[in-house]
């Protein structure tokens, strides 16, 4: 079976190499799972996120993303926008993600009237209160992990590949991630987080798929649950739409003050 | 019937071992399932409303279960490089402590100031083997007035420091997961203090309180258990002063302890400190039954009877007021199932199941095991004693006198009772043999509070944490909180706010105060939790939607009374100033415990009540008269009143335990009644004596059995003083002083009180009556 799977590999990839060893295998597979992401240019959405305690009370806040693909060696782009709760209305959250480097942030917020540089360690904490760190969240550059292949499985009866990846920034608040990626579309239907004493933190899911412009596929619904406190949270997004043409200057320092 | 079952049983001496080794062996085996319980929420019902509001606001934030690990430098100095790295490194390292969710110490507390208008967040001391003396000078100085780390993780005085491990234990099975957390710090902690000779490490916090349960339970079962049973062969050789007895006599107290323990385990039980007293007093309360049966079986050998016949006398004059005994004192046993505290329940039914095993052995074992072993002649040992003639001719001769003094004291010791306080202490339940209690003590010492209250203070709405009337009112509340005397330390939300708003305005002291516009509060809010690195966020001082925030509370070791009053002057503080949405009370370990022995004594008091009726139900039916019936109410009653008294005096502060001493002795304490009053009507209705001469025979007849058996059950009692946890010495050490006092009731008060209630009248009418009042009684007694 696992020779099935590594010749299908081989052919797939083009590779000549012969026996390739798990974390090449897995290099391999995050490879192709960024390639099929590429090309989108840009994209909108809008986010609205439901914080769900222990006991099942909810809260929730709107925001909307957009997005900017990085050209060659620079990662991409994003602007987030919050539209609830009221008293955080058009604050402003711009994202440069770097693959060898810590991401820059910057953070608009509009009853001081002014923009302020976010700490690059901050990105492992719980994002706006949610389960999600920043770091779940922010765009998955291949760089920012190191791979291994473990095994194949069906999840949903969709045949996925089992990767564990291992985040390389040492202010990363997890010290390894397993991921499922379903073979047909590289999707990652799952993904477990363990904390840095290597337990069991969260397990994220991602649900209701679909294709946008024949290529890009994205989930409606994304659960994070956090197996430790028993608090969970779900990002539902809404209202996709890519190549819409948003320009490089729209996602600068300047720029962020004007967002909306 | 029953001759003719204790005739058989001494005619199969042989069969009757091997059935009973094998119902011991297989109730016995059950004890396997036993775990010790490492939980202190053990201690509460489920039901419990202050367990409910501690639960609820550990959910809404996140928990607050810990360890507290002090540093204590010997020099005092906690700001040199070699210490701080120390700390990092163990900030560090703690991190992968099991079911580990935080850890805040002085070195990774989080720094905001302000740079180039931006929002600074960093670690207090970073890389403090490399820091200049200036540096670590800044660093200090931030500390000591750090309104969060100052008298809470850095002592005022900056000689002792703190590392807070937030554990988050799943619950599911805390008698493994505790240890296992205690462990891995121990382990931790014992390495550095092996590089590090010079400086103290102690750990408190409620994960440590929890540990210290089974931590006392196990020195519990190490230290009482061998000293009982040594106590016991003592107290068995010099009352049957014989080898033989005494062997038949331990084998059954060790079976009833067995097969008690061992019934109860069956279904896999988890057991607290509490629990384990069960064996002592089931190993106690089964000398006496054996007592009263051996003492006759050996009077009737005396008198030349043959074994067999003895022991089959011995049994049909026991049978009745032996099982009446036990019957009285398994109820009240059982009584201690109204306690609002679950291991209180577990205690009363295995002692309840241990007394009725002990009756059972010393009836159908006992005579058995017996025949197998040699026979001795007895002196007149077991004749009647001389001494009490004498007690009997005093208390005849000087009743008046005796009435009047013992009715004074009583009413006096009855009168102190109030001058008892409530008081429950998770810290002061362990004595010093428990290092959590130095440990605590130390802390409390050196470094901060350790004990805390929390409030939950709503802000009636999402968002609304960052409204400036919400937040000056929660940072006046601080302020009022820090005024008490007794408060060490507080933590309050608001002193994050205006810490960023001064940081927000280019570091200016003028704007160390609330922001005075929601929405910029709100979004300092944002930005600070976006500023936070893994582990540190705020979810632990505010909740999901921010609608309350968490005020965290340090206390000086104080008692239950004081807790309680400073949380209703903090209620009251609430009332007066503060919208009704944040009214609260407060909630913590040591708000439940607080208000667990007054709980525990409202519920108890119910079933006492209902023991009280029937056990005095069963003694007139025993007896057979009403009246005499409700005056053994005084003997039963005035003994635990006397104790408590007597405690005002000597201790006054009434713990957890001590409310439930009146269910552990009322048994007890009646059997003495009983065992007087039986043969007191005996001498007066068999013998048609008059009071005085019924008085006499019963001292000379049950006197020195209750005198010795009282000294059993003290002796007994009293190996639990030597318990470290208080719960259980001092239930011990007030179980004795009751049972002695009992004694000393039944000897110089009852008979008095007889001779002025129950006078002979002309003829003997009354004591007719007294039959005919209780037809069905006196057939009942008699099928008994």
């Amino acid at each position: 079976m696992n020779k099935i799977i590594t010749a299908a590999l081989l052919i797939f990839l083009g590779s000549s190499a012969f026996a390739l060893t798990p974390q090449e295998q897995g290099l391999a597979i995050a490879i192709e799972g960024d390639k099929r992401g590429e090309g989108y240019e840009d994209s909108k959405v809008n986010l609205k996120m439901v914080l769900i305690d222990k006991k099942g009370r909810e809260s929730a806040r709107d925001m909307r993303v957009k997005g900017l693909e990085g050209v060659g060696e620079e990662g991409d782009k994003s602007l987030m926008i919050f539209d609830t709760p009221r008293d955080q209305k058009g604050v402003a959250m711009l994202t440069f993600t770097h693959k060898a480097k810590s991401d820059d942030q910057w953070l608009f917020l509009p009853a001081l009237k002014r923009v302020k540089k976010i700490s690059s360690r901050n990105k492992s904490g719980p994002f706006v209160g949610s389960e999600f760190a920043f770091e779940d969240i922010s765009s998955q550059e291949v760089e920012k992990y190191t791979y291994k292949y473990l095994r194949d499985e069906t999840l949903d009866g969709m045949d996925c590949f089992v990767l564990e990846r291992i985040p390389t920034d040492k202010y990363s608040g997890y010290t390894k991630q397993i991921s499922w990626i379903d073979k047909a579309e590289y999707r990652a239907l799952k993904v477990e987080y363990y904390d840095r004493k290597k337990t069991l933190l969260k397990t994220l899911l991602n649900k209701d798929f679909k294709q946008y412009l024949d290529k890009y596929w994205r989930p409606a619904l994304s659960e994070m649950v956090n197996h430790q406190t028993g608090k969970s949270t779900r990002l539902i997004y809404e209202d996709y739409s890519f190549q819409v043409g948003l320009k490089g200057k729209e996602f600068t320092k300047n720029s962020l003050k004007r967002a909306k | 019937m029953l001759e003719r079952l204790t005739w058989m049983l001494v005619r199969h001496p042989w069969s009757v071992l091997l059935v009973t080794l094998l119902f011991v062996g297989v109730s016995g085996y059950g004890a396997k399932n036993i775990t010790l319980n490492a939980d202190y929420r053990a201690y509460f019902s489920h039901d419990n409303p202050h367990l409910t509001a501690f639960e609820d606001l550990q959910d809404q934030y996140n928990k607050v279960d810990n360890i507290l690990i002090a540093i204590v430098p010997e020099d005092g100095q906690v700001f040199t490089p070699r210490v701080l790295s120390m700390v990092e490194a163990m900030t560090e390292e703690a991190w992968q402590v099991p079911y580990s969710r935080r850890v805040d110490s002085l070195t990774n507390f989080q720094f905001t100031r302000s740079e180039e208008d931006d929002l600074l967040v960093s670690n207090l001391f970073e890389d403090a083997q490399l820091l200049s003396v200036d540096d670590i000078e800044s660093g200090k100085n931030v500390a000591l007035v750090d309104p969060v780390l100052a008298g809470n993780l850095v002592a005022f005085n900056g000689k002792a420091t703190g590392l807070n491990l937030t554990i988050n234990l799943p619950g599911i099975d805390p008698a493994k997961e505790v240890p296992e957390v205690v462990g891995y710090v121990r382990d931790m902690v014992a390495k550095y203090e092996e590089t590090h000779p010079d400086i103290g490490f102690y750990l408190t916090g409620v994960v440590m309180t929890n540990s210290a349960f089974p931590e006392a339970s196990e020195q519990d079962v190490q230290k009482l258990y061998p000293v009982m049973i040594l106590v016991i062969l003592v107290l068995l050789f010099f009352s049957l002063k014989g080898l033989w007895g005494t062997l038949a006599t331990f084998s059954i107290v060790i079976f009833s302890g067995v097969c008690a323990m061992g019934l109860f385990g069956w279904p896999g039980v988890s057991v607290t400190p509490t629990t384990l007293a069960a064996p002592v007093m089931i190993m106690t309360l089964a000398i006496a039954d054996c007592i009263h049966i051996l003492m006759s079986y050996y009077q009737g050998i005396a008198r030349g009877l043959h074994k067999k016949n003895a022991m089959v006398e011995s049994i049909r004059v026991n049978f009745q007021p032996v099982m009446l005994t036990s019957l009285t004192t398994a109820i009240g046993f059982l009584t201690l199932n109204f306690s609002d505290s679950p291991p209180f329940h577990d205690l009363g039914n295995i002692v309840c199941i241990g007394v009725l095993a002990a009756f059972g052995f010393a009836m159908l074992y006992l005579p058995a095991i017996m025949m197998l072993l040699p026979s001795k002649k007895i002196s007149d040992e077991f004749a009647q004693s001389s001494k009490m003639q004498f007690i009997s001719d005093f208390v005849i001769k000087q009743r008046t006198k005796l009435l009047v003094g013992m009715s004074t004291i009583i009413i006096i010791l009855l009168a102190l009772i109030p001058q008892n306080k409530l008081d429950d202490n998770t810290i002061e339940y362990f004595d010093w043999s428990i290092k959590f209690r130095s440990d605590s003590e130390k802390i409390s010492e050196t470094l901060t509070g350790i004990m805390s209250i929390n409030y939950s203070l709503s802000g009636g709405g999402e968002m609304n944490v960052a409204d400036p009337k919400y937040l000056a009112t929660i940072d006046a509340f601080a302020e009022f909180l820090r005024s008490q005397p007794e408060v060490r330390h507080v933590n309050s939300f608001s002193d994050v706010m205006k810490r960023l708003n001064k940081n927000m305005n280019g570091d200016d002291e003028s704007f160390y105060r609330i922001p005075d516009n929601r929405e910029l509060a709100a979004q300092y809010i944002l930005l600070y939790e976006l500023s936070l690195p893994y582990g540190l966020d705020i979810t632990n001082q505010v909740n999901g939607d921010k609608s309350a925030t968490r005020m965290m509370v340090q206390l000086d070791k104080i008692s239950s009374a004081e807790v309680i009053a400073l949380d209703g002057r903090a209620v009251q503080w609430l009332k007066d100033n503060a919208p009704v949405h944040m009214l609260t009370e407060g909630a913590s370990t040591n708000v439940m415990f607080s208000h667990i022995t007054e709980r525990n004594i409202k519920s108890m008091i119910g079933g006492l009540v209902g023991a009280l009726f029937l056990i005095s139900f069963i003694i007139m039916i025993a007896i057979k008269s009403v009246r005499l019936g409700l005056i053994s109410l005084v003997p039963n009653l005035v003994p635990t009143g006397m104790g408590f008294g007597l405690w005002a005096i000597f201790d006054g502060q009434v713990g957890l335990s001590l409310s439930v001493v009146m269910g552990v002795t009322l048994g007890i304490v009646v059997d003495d009644t009983i065992h007087f009053l039986s043969k007191y009507v005996r001498a007066k209705r068999e013998m048609n004596l008059s009071s005085e001469a019924a008085v006499e025979y019963a001292f000379n007849n049950v006197g020195v059995a209750l005198s010795s058996t009282t000294l059993v059950l003290c002796a007994g009692f009293l190996v639990l003083t030597l318990s470290p946890f208080a719960l259980n010495a001092e239930m011990g050490l007030m179980s004795a002083l009751t049972i002695a006092l009992a004694l000393l009731v039944d000897f110089f008060f009852l008979p008095p009180l007889l001779l002025w209630l129950d006078k002979d009248k002309v003829g003997s009418e009354p004591r007719s009556q007294d039959n005919k009042e209780l037809p069905e009684a006196n057939k009942l007694s008699a099928t008994l």
